[in-house]
C-alpha cells in the first residue's frame, strides 16, 4: 500500500492524473479498451439471448414454410421498412454523436443523441401501431388467436415468435432510450472530454447492437415470401 | 486518448449504403427467386450488420482484443445455429421413403 502511494506520487503527487482515470487503471487508454472490452462481453451474451430465438425461427419455418408465408404476409411491409429507415437513420445520429464527444462539441452532442432518443421513439410508436393492428385481427396467440385455412396452428408459433422477438427487441429499445436519457444530460453537464468519452461510446455500442437485430428481424419476419413461391 | 476518429463522410457513406441494401432487399423480396430468397435476404442482412460493426461501432479501429470478441459472439452464434440445425433437418434421411430429400427435409404438414 505505502508502496502504491509512493508510485503514486512520483507522478506529481496525489491527483495530478487525469479526474476520470481510475485508479486501477495505468492510462486512459487502458481504461477505455477495458470499459470497451466489458461491453463488447455483455454484447456476445445478447447476441447469444437473441441466438436462441433465431434458431427457433429457423426451425419451425423449415418446419412449415407455407405458414411462415401465409403468417407473413400479414405484416405491413410498408411499416417495416419504414422502421428500418428509422433505425438505420438513429444509428447515424449515435454515430455523430460518439464523433462529437471525440472532437469536444459537447453542445452538437446533446443534440445528436436527442436525435436518436427522438427516432427511438418514432420506432416504438410505429410499433405500437403494429401491435395494435395485431391485436385487431386476432393475430395474437392465445385463446382468441384466429387465421383463416389450415395453417392455423404453425402460424400461430410464427405470431408467438413474432411477439417475443420484436418484443424482446422493443425492450431493448425502451433501455436504450432511458440510457440515451442518462448520456444526453451528462453532455449537457459539460461531463465529457476529448480525452474521456467512454460512456457515450460504449452506449452507443449498444444502441448499434439494438439496431443490428432489426436488421435482421426485418427480412426474417416480413419478407418471408412475398415473391408468392409458396402460395 | 480520443481513439480513431472517422470523418464524417464515412458515416453518411455507410448511411447511404445501409439505406440502399434496405431498399434492395425489400426490391428482392417481390422477386421470385424460388429457394434462394431467404439467402439472398439473409446475405444481405449480414452485409449490412458487418458495415455497422465495422464502422459505427469502430471494429474495424479496434484492438486485436476487441476484434477477437467481436468474432467470438458470431463464432458461439454460428455453432448454435449450424450444430443444431444439421441435427434437425439429418433427422429422417434413413428412416424416410426416398431419404431427405423424399421427406421434404423435414417439411411438416400443420
Amino acid at each position: 500500500m505505502a508502496e502504491a502511494l509512493t508510485a503514486h506520487g512520483d507522478h506529481g503527487g496525489p491527483h495530478a492524473h487525469h479526474p476520470d482515470l481510475q485508479h486501477h487503471f495505468d492510462t486512459l487508454e487502458q481504461q477505455h479498451e477495458a470499459a470497451t472490452l466489458g461491453m463488447w462481453l455483455f454484447l456476445i451474451t445478447e447476441v447469444l439471448f437473441f441466438g436462441g430465438l433465431f434458431l427457433a425461427y429457423m426451425l419451425y419455418r423449415v418446419w412449415y414454410p407455407v405458414a411462415w408465408a401465409e403468417a407473413s404476409r400479414e405484416l405491413d411491409i410498408t411499416l417495416g421498412a419504414f422502421n428500418t429507415a428509422v433505425l438505420i437513420g438513429s444509428s447515424l445520429t449515435m454515430a455523430m454523436g460518439v464523433r462529437a464527444a471525440q472532437t469536444g462539441k459537447q453542445r452538437a452532442t446533446v443534440v445528436w443523441i436527442l436525435l436518436t432518443m427522438a427516432l427511438g421513439l418514432v420506432f416504438l410508436i410505429v410499433k405500437y401501431f403494429e401491435y395494435k393492428e395485431k391485436f385487431e385481427h386476432h393475430h395474437v396467440p392465445g385463446v382468441n388467436f384466429m387465421f383463416e385455412g389450415p395453417q392455423a396452428g404453425p402460424a400461430q408459433i410464427y405470431f408467438s415468435l413474432y411477439f417475443l422477438m420484436t418484443g424482446l427487441h422493443a425492450t431493448h429499445m425502451i433501455i436504450g432510450f432511458f440510457i440515451m436519457a442518462v448520456i444526453a444530460w451528462m453532455a449537457h453537464k459539460k461531463r465529457f472530454t476529448p480525452e474521456w468519452y467512454t460512456p457515450v461510446e460504449i452506449s452507443g455500442l449498444y444502441w448499434h447492437f439494438v439496431d443490428i437485430v432489426w436488421i435482421f428481424l426485418f427480412p426474417l419476419l416480413y419478407l418471408v415470401d412475398r415473391a408468392g413461391h409458396f402460395a | 486518448m480520443a481513439g480513431h476518429i472517422s470523418p464524417k463522410s464515412t458515416y453518411y457513406a455507410i448511411f447511404a449504403a445501409l439505406m440502399v441494401l434496405t431498399a434492395i432487399t425489400v426490391g428482392v423480396a417481390f422477386v421470385n427467386l424460388g429457394s434462394f430468397n431467404f439467402p439472398v435476404a439473409l446475405g444481405i442482412a449480414i452485409t449490412k450488420a458487418t458495415l455497422v460493426i465495422l464502422f459505427f461501432m469502430h471494429a474495424r479501429y479496434s484492438s486485436k482484443l476487441t476484434k477477437l470478441f467481436v468474432g467470438t459472439a458470431f463464432f458461439f452464434l454460428a455453432i448454435l445455429l449450424t450444430l443444431t440445425m444439421t441435427d434437425y433437418l439429418s433427422r429422417g434421411m434413413k428412416t424416410y421413403p426416398g431419404g431427405a430429400a423424399g421427406s421434404g427435409y423435414g417439411v411438416r404438414t400443420p
